[in-house]
């Protein structure tokens, strides 16, 4: 992640993407801050004004871009702001991780997870597990495409990855 | 919420291109104290379109935000990031500076350093790799924000309260004495709440009917209250400043605008005596299938259960009850009803229940005839209770010694954590009202005294001058097994005293439990219809403890009284008339700003699939069927992004929240670190 943590090769370091609905679980991020409830450096959030709004090309572009593993935070069913947006980012997300494990993305990297307003203490719980979760499976390696070669293609599947942001909307 | 400067920049023009302000705030040392702001500094003046980069000790202060204002003036900058606090604490805050230095609120981005990073990261290089990768998030994202005007929207003059304990009415007529028309929504056939079954309130003993009945008439009086009793809000949509709440009435079978409160019909009832538990005395008497809950009763319209009259059961009955009434006014054909209103602001004030003693049997209620519950004691205290004052036991005689269990239901890991708050001074009132009445000794068991508030701890100090035994332990039980002769046909309270240090066997006559204070059984519900958070306990959640005590996440709905946490009666009055100022200042503005995150649709790039319209929860979509294009409407739409997430070619956006602007955030959080 950064120079600072030494050789890259004895001390992986996950890179977290986390996209968090504005009314509870971001909400329930910024109660752990209140609360002073360490975790995990390595799940970087997003704010979103309802977990609805996580278009699976999202999650696609982050693993592109280089993440490990991929966050989704909702409120609890029943709980939506907005009725059932939580409900649309669920549907999305099951489509999706089918898809992902036909692409060799094991489930443990993506992750969707219910925390209301008053769950600071949940958030902490999760971002830590993920971060343990996605270490012990090492860095993201999509499948190479066809025409690039080398490691550094492992990192930047520029062709495949594009090929897949058209394929998957809703 | 957004600025309300009312003051809009001249032009959308970005002057050339965005220029970006980076301001990193230290907060103090809450942010500085772990992350390397120099370097973060550093740091943000290398990434593209970063015109300046500057940190200041305290961001939100007024010369913090005239660093922003100035540089923005001196056109310096034309778009902003300001590092700091979460977005929930001061987004309104910058965007306000951004509008100030005449740019559009919304050229504008905050990256949570603070409560994403600072507070919640152990090491400090860390913390300072983790703001970075947030700056840079944000400064990819601003560069991509559009022109956006802040939207206003009317606020309509009326408002409703829901809920007609001391928390509604005082609300209620604070802002109805100001010239607004509140609707008052309680669900019982009477105003008063929990207020209403007390005899004295501590710690100055006033009686409680006496300063509440007074509110409850002037409610009932006053031209600008509409009062609807017997009523719940089963429905509320639309947003601040414009809500349609819909309310049903459901039937009393007896005409409230005819009956005069005569009571004559009570006394005609086919039933001689009462009959039915009477739920306003917590069961300790009865009452006939018609009936008031208090003499006071507003409106003073009486009731009639259709579960216990035998009319409604049997369809047999010489309806003595109508032959009585001069005025006409029974109904039995009556059915719900329903009203649907449209007001501008909401104030919940929908109050609490209290624990059930039932859940800890080894204090014995239910079991013991003679442990009793605090609420049901005040019953007994209340000299239009049951009793008519007097404090007897279940046979009718006076008790000798009574016991008053602290703390039942609060502070305990099995039941509820939290500390009731109004228990240790109620059952100080209580142990003092007790004596006064029965001359009984008194002892009262606590785990700690808590008696914060004004004249409360020289209260305390008097109910000890008064002889009131204090035994500083938890109790372990009730029983009725004597160990020697001086404790036969007394009930036993076991307790550890932890100041001698000894357990202890204390015979007794009377155990009064101090119930503690919780969310009424509803509130998940409640909460659901108003669209605003609980707690993990239940109560509402509040915007911020501090700084919005009384204003909710659901802009336009505010809190008063314990359905937001316990709170005695000058807790509650003073809350609920913090709620009506709140809402007496949003509505005299006349206007709200709303948030500028709707979605809208690209007419050039629709399909004409309709994915968008099913799932919108608002119905904000309309389809044109002879263009084959889906529109959204902006006034209804309340910004989830859904649709747009949904929308297979991308014709769906959502302002200030673009699939652009997120892929930069995203590109952001892992490029650069």
């Amino acid at each position: 992640m950064s120079e600072t943590r030494g050789d890259a090769s004895t001390a992986f370091e996950p890179k977290i993407v986390a996209f968090f609905c504005n009314w509870c679980t971001y909400t329930a991020a910024d109660l752990a801050g209140i609360s002073r409830m360490q975790y995990a450096p390595n799940v970087r959030a997003i704010r979103l004004m309802c977990s609805g709004r996580v278009d699976p090309q999202f999650v696609l572009a982050a693993f592109r871009e280089g993440a490990d593993g991929v966050l989704i935070g909702g409120c609890h069913p029943g709980d939506c702001h907005y009725q059932e947006g939580n409900y649309n980012a669920r549907r999305r997300f099951e489509l999706l991780r089918l898809m992902l494990r036909d692409l060799g993305i094991e489930d443990e990297r993506i992750r969707l997870e219910w925390i209301s307003a008053s769950e600071g203490d949940r958030v902490q719980k999760v971002c830590n597990e993920m971060t343990e979760q996605v270490r012990a499976l090492g860095p993201l390696r999509l499948e190479t495409a066809p025409k690039v070669d080398g490691e550094g293609a492992a990192r930047t599947p520029e062709p495949s990855a594009e090929a897949l942001v058209g394929q998957v909307t809703s | 919420m957004l600025p309300e400067t009312g003051f809009t920049p001249e032009t959308p023009s970005t002057n050339g291109g965005p220029r970006i302000g980076v301001y990193v705030c230290h907060c103090g040392l809450n942010i500085a104290g772990k992350v390397d702001v120099a370097a973060v500094v550093e740091f943000a003046s290398t990434l593209p379109n970063v015109a300046v980069s500057r940190d200041y000790k305290f961001m939100c202060s007024d010369p913090g935000q005239e660093l922003i204002e100035q540089d923005l003036r001196d056109g310096l900058v034309n778009r902003v990031v300001v590092a700091s606090c979460s977005p929930l604490m001061h987004e309104a805050t910058f965007r306000r500076a951004t509008q100030e230095g005449g740019q559009s609120p919304f050229y504008f981005q905050m990256a949570s350093i603070r409560e994403l990073v600072s507070w919640v990261t152990l090491d400090g290089d860390e913390a300072t790799e983790k703001a970075k990768a947030m700056v840079a998030a944000a400064v990819r994202r601003v560069a991509l924000h559009e022109y956006l005007e802040p939207r206003k929207s009317e606020v309509r003059g009326d408002i409703m309260v829901v809920g007609g304990g001391i928390a509604g009415i005082h609300a209620a007529l604070v802002m109805a004495d100001a010239g607004k028309h509140v609707y008052l929504v309680e669900r019982e056939s009477t105003i008063g709440g929990h207020m209403a079954k007390f005899d004295k309130t501590f710690p100055t003993l006033d009686c409680a009917a006496c300063i509440l009945t007074p509110k409850m008439s002037a409610v009932r009086m006053h031209p600008n209250i509409t009062l609807w009793t017997y009523s719940d809000v089963v429905g509320v949509e639309g947003f601040t400043g414009d809500f349609t709440v819909r309310v049903r009435h459901r039937p009393r079978y007896v005409r409230e605008d005819l009956c005069t409160g005569c009571l004559e019909c009570i006394e005609a009832c086919i039933h001689k005596q009462g009959k039915f538990e009477d739920e306003f005395n917590e069961g300790l008497s009865k009452r006939k299938p018609i009936y008031i809950p208090f003499p006071q009763a507003t409106p003073a319209v009486v009731v009639v259960d259709p579960e216990t009259c035998i009319w409604f059961k049997t369809g047999k009955c010489p309806q003595t009850c109508i032959e009585a009434c001069e005025r006409d006014a029974f109904d039995f054909e009556q059915t719900e009803t329903f009203d649907e209103v449209k007001v501008g602001a909401i104030i919940l004030a929908t109050g609490f229940k209290t624990f059930d003693a039932g859940k800890m049997p080894e204090y014995g209620y239910g079991l013991y005839p003679n442990v009793y519950t605090s609420l049901e004691v005040e019953r007994l205290l209340n000299a239009a209770g049951p009793t008519g004052g007097e404090v007897v036991l279940r046979d009718g005689s006076s008790p000798k010694v009574v016991g008053i269990i602290h703390c039942v239901g609060s502070r305990d890991a099995k039941h509820n954590l939290w500390c009731s708050k109004v228990c240790c001074m109620y059952s100080l009132k209580l142990a003092h009202m007790v004596k006064e009445r029965t001359g009984a000794e008194v002892y009262n068991f606590y785990i700690d005294m808590r008696t914060p508030g004004k004249g409360y701890e020289e209260f305390y100090d008097k109910i000890l001058k008064e002889g009131v035994h204090m035994v500083r332990g938890r109790v372990a039980g009730v029983t009725d097994e004597a160990a020697s002769p001086e404790e036969e046909g007394h009930l036993v309270i076991r307790a550890e005293d932890t100041l001698i240090g000894s357990v202890r066997r204390i015979p007794v006559d009377m155990v009064i439990l101090a119930v503690g204070v919780e969310p009424q059984p509803d509130a998940q519900d409640v909460r659901r219809l108003f669209n605003i958070s609980c707690g993990g306990e239940g109560f509402f959640t509040e915007r911020h403890p501090k700084l919005a005590p009384v204003s909710t996440f659901t802009d336009g709905v505010f809190l008063a009284g314990a359905c937001q946490g316990p709170k005695d009666i000058p807790d509650t009055v003073a809350q609920a008339g913090a709620a009506a100022a709140e809402v007496l200042a949003m509505v005299d503005r006349g206007f709200v700003m709303l948030e500028a995150n709707t979605a809208h649709i690209d007419d050039e790039l629709c399909s004409g699939c309709k994915t968008c319209v099913g799932l919108c929860p608002f119905s904000a979509i309309a389809f044109d069927e002879e263009r084959k294009k889906a529109s959204v409407n902006e006034v209804v739409c309340k910004g989830c992004g859904v649709c747009v997430a949904a929308c297979p070619s991308g014709a769906a956006q959502q302002h200030l929240f673009t699939d652009e602007e997120i892929f930069a955030e995203i590109e952001g959080v892992l490029a650069y670190v």
